[in-house]
């Protein structure tokens, strides 16, 4: 029997009404504006867009704002918000050699064209919280400027290339046509272009779990840092009505070259190997995840045992998304009072047939017992 | 469900005029890019100064719509579907027939017919100095940001320097 429950919409209304007051927070306060989450919490707003897998600082600080700084919440806002747009136009592919360097560092090579750039980077600082930021917070030095050296800033992977000692960049025949994970659902074994799509909105704690389960051994890749570049990169659309293609405007994004353990056969000389990391907005843990993964998810390619959860397609690319995972996982809170109510009765009649036997084989027991002392 | 698109940019809208079609006009080609990148209000301002008369009739848009944006494997290598960013796009017709075409990154509408018109009056005679000059102001704004970026990084670059040890 199905039965239908109604009821709850005054409590729902209620509580959304609640929910709007405590996102609000203490209204003595100023309320926070878009440009100020976009301006001052953009590693926030970058994250969000990559996992939402919609490029749009604004509407992904809208998200931010209306999810209390719940994360997953904002990427679900905004990756509900993306399916309500028709999709006008895809890119000629980015030339992430000619981006705009905000930072480049490679593991590699100390002394490299371009040089080691470090950005506005993290690392090296003590992570001591600062005190000063607590308060009326006093205004930051002016960045040092220095002569722009003009030296190409080289690519990692064309340096090893050059020496042959590096495999290719990764292509496919030339009637191969990029899969696109939101015009058909997953299909496996996927092809490495799918795969990256999968793994660039991919969940950034997940990625890093399994990228960091591989350098404990479990699907070990060898890797190194070949290169980490973010930067502002064009993004450019052919205008059929013109026959020429036309810059759009600029996106940040984050790349990183995994350079990892040489292979050889008798057919292919000893050369590294590579994964490869690419991400909307400045987000270089999620990059290097990515590129450890995606070596990992290649150990078909190479010959490797598949015998660790990185290197297991299935397994990972069905459970990076986060906003599938999430929906999943939270459904269960919702009203499941009928599908319990049947197991209920199931384990009620479950236990007294099993009481019912007990007490017989008790019985039976008594008899031997009195038996024995007779 | 929907219809895998084919892998080439947006369909031509109503109106839009054939015989457009033809080499890459460098030119115009550039100035979108600016127009694009350029603040609004400095675009609004040009056209309420310069064009405040010129009669715009819509072709298509203003409309905010997908674009999917690709990258490399490698960087270099087969493309693949990175992610998709918000972009709006417009097309006008000037009174003579003129047609210009805007579009760029974001949900900004009003900025794409701007540039739509800028586009067109750019390819009038009358007009073409006058965008030329909004055009390097734009430029030479970009450029500054753009160098005061470079610059910013350069000092963030790592100088090496070799600690002499041992005995020799």
């Amino acid at each position: 029997m199905y039965v239908a429950v109604k009821g709850g919409e005054t409590a729902i209304a209620e509580a959304h009404r609640l929910l709007a007051d405590r996102r609000r927070g203490p209204r003595d306060l100023p309320a926070l504006s878009l440009a100020q989450i976009a301006g001052q919490l953009s590693l926030a707003v970058d994250r969000v867009m990559a996992e939402a897998s919609l490029y749009d600082p604004i509407l992904a600080a809208l998200a931010v704002k209306q999810a209390r700084g719940d994360m997953i919440e904002a990427i679900f806002l905004l990756r509900a918000y993306r399916t309500t747009l028709p999709r006008l136009a895809i890119s000629q592919p980015l030339e992430t050699a000619a981006m705009q360097i905000e930072r480049r560092v490679s593991a590699t090579y100390k002394d490299l064209p371009g040089g080691q750039l470090l950005g506005p980077t993290f690392d090296y600082t003590h992570r001591l919280l600062d005190p000063d930021l607590a308060g009326e917070e006093a205004e930051p030095e002016t960045p040092a400027r220095r002569a722009v050296s003009g030296e190409k800033v080289m690519r990692v992977s064309d340096i090893l290339d050059g020496e042959g000692l590096v495999e290719g960049d990764g292509s496919f025949g030339p009637d191969h046509v990029a899969g696109d994970i939101t015009r058909e659902p997953l299909d496996f074994p996927m092809p490495r272009d799918t795969r990256l799509q999968v793994l660039a909105r991919g969940d950034e704690g997940f990625l890093l779990a399994l990228a960091y389960s591989t350098q404990r051994g479990y699907g070990r890749t060898h890797p190194f840092v070949g290169e980490i570049r973010i930067g502002l990169a064009d993004v450019e659309i052919e205008l059929p009505e013109l026959g020429f293609s036309v810059p759009l405007g600029r996106i940040r994004i984050t790349e990183c070259q995994m350079v990892n353990q040489f292979k050889g056969s008798a057919k292919e000389p000893p050369q590294f190997t590579r994964g490869y990391g690419l991400v909307f907005g400045q987000s270089e843990r999620k990059a290097m995840a990515m590129s450890l993964v995606d070596r990992a998810l290649r150990a078909d390619e190479f010959g490797e045992d598949i015998v660790a959860p990185a290197q297991d397609q299935e397994f990972v690319l069905s459970h990076a998304d986060n906003v599938q995972a999430t929906g999943f996982v939270e459904h269960l809170k919702l009203p499941h009072y009928v599908d319990f109510q049947a197991e209920l009765d199931l384990v009620r009649r479950m236990r007294a047939e099993y009481e019912a036997k007990r007490a017989g084989q008790a019985g039976d027991e008594d008899a031997i017992t009195s038996e024995a002392a007779q | 469900m929907n219809k895998p698109q084919p892998h080439a940019g947006p369909v031509p809208g109503p109106g839009i005029a054939p015989g457009e079609q033809g080499r890459p006009d460098l030119r115009r080609r550039a100035w979108m890019g600016l127009f694009a990148r350029a603040e609004r209000g400095q675009l609004e301002a040009f056209l309420k100064r310069e064009a405040s008369d010129v009669a715009v009739h819509p072709v298509r848009g203003p409309e905010t719509g997908l674009v999917m944006v690709r990258g490399r494997i490698g960087g270099g290598g087969a493309p693949f579907n990175l992610g998709e960013a918000t972009m709006s796009r417009a097309s006008i017709r000037l009174e003579d027939g003129t047609i210009g075409h805007g579009q760029l990154l974001g949900s900004d509408r009003a900025h794409a017919r701007l540039a739509a018109i800028l586009d067109a009056l750019g390819q009038t005679a009358a007009f073409t100095a006058r965008v030329a000059a909004l055009t390097q102001e734009i430029e030479a704004r970009l450029t500054a940001d753009d160098e005061g970026r470079a610059e910013e990084t350069a000092a963030t670059r790592v100088d090496f320097f070799t600690m002499v040890r041992g005995e020799d």
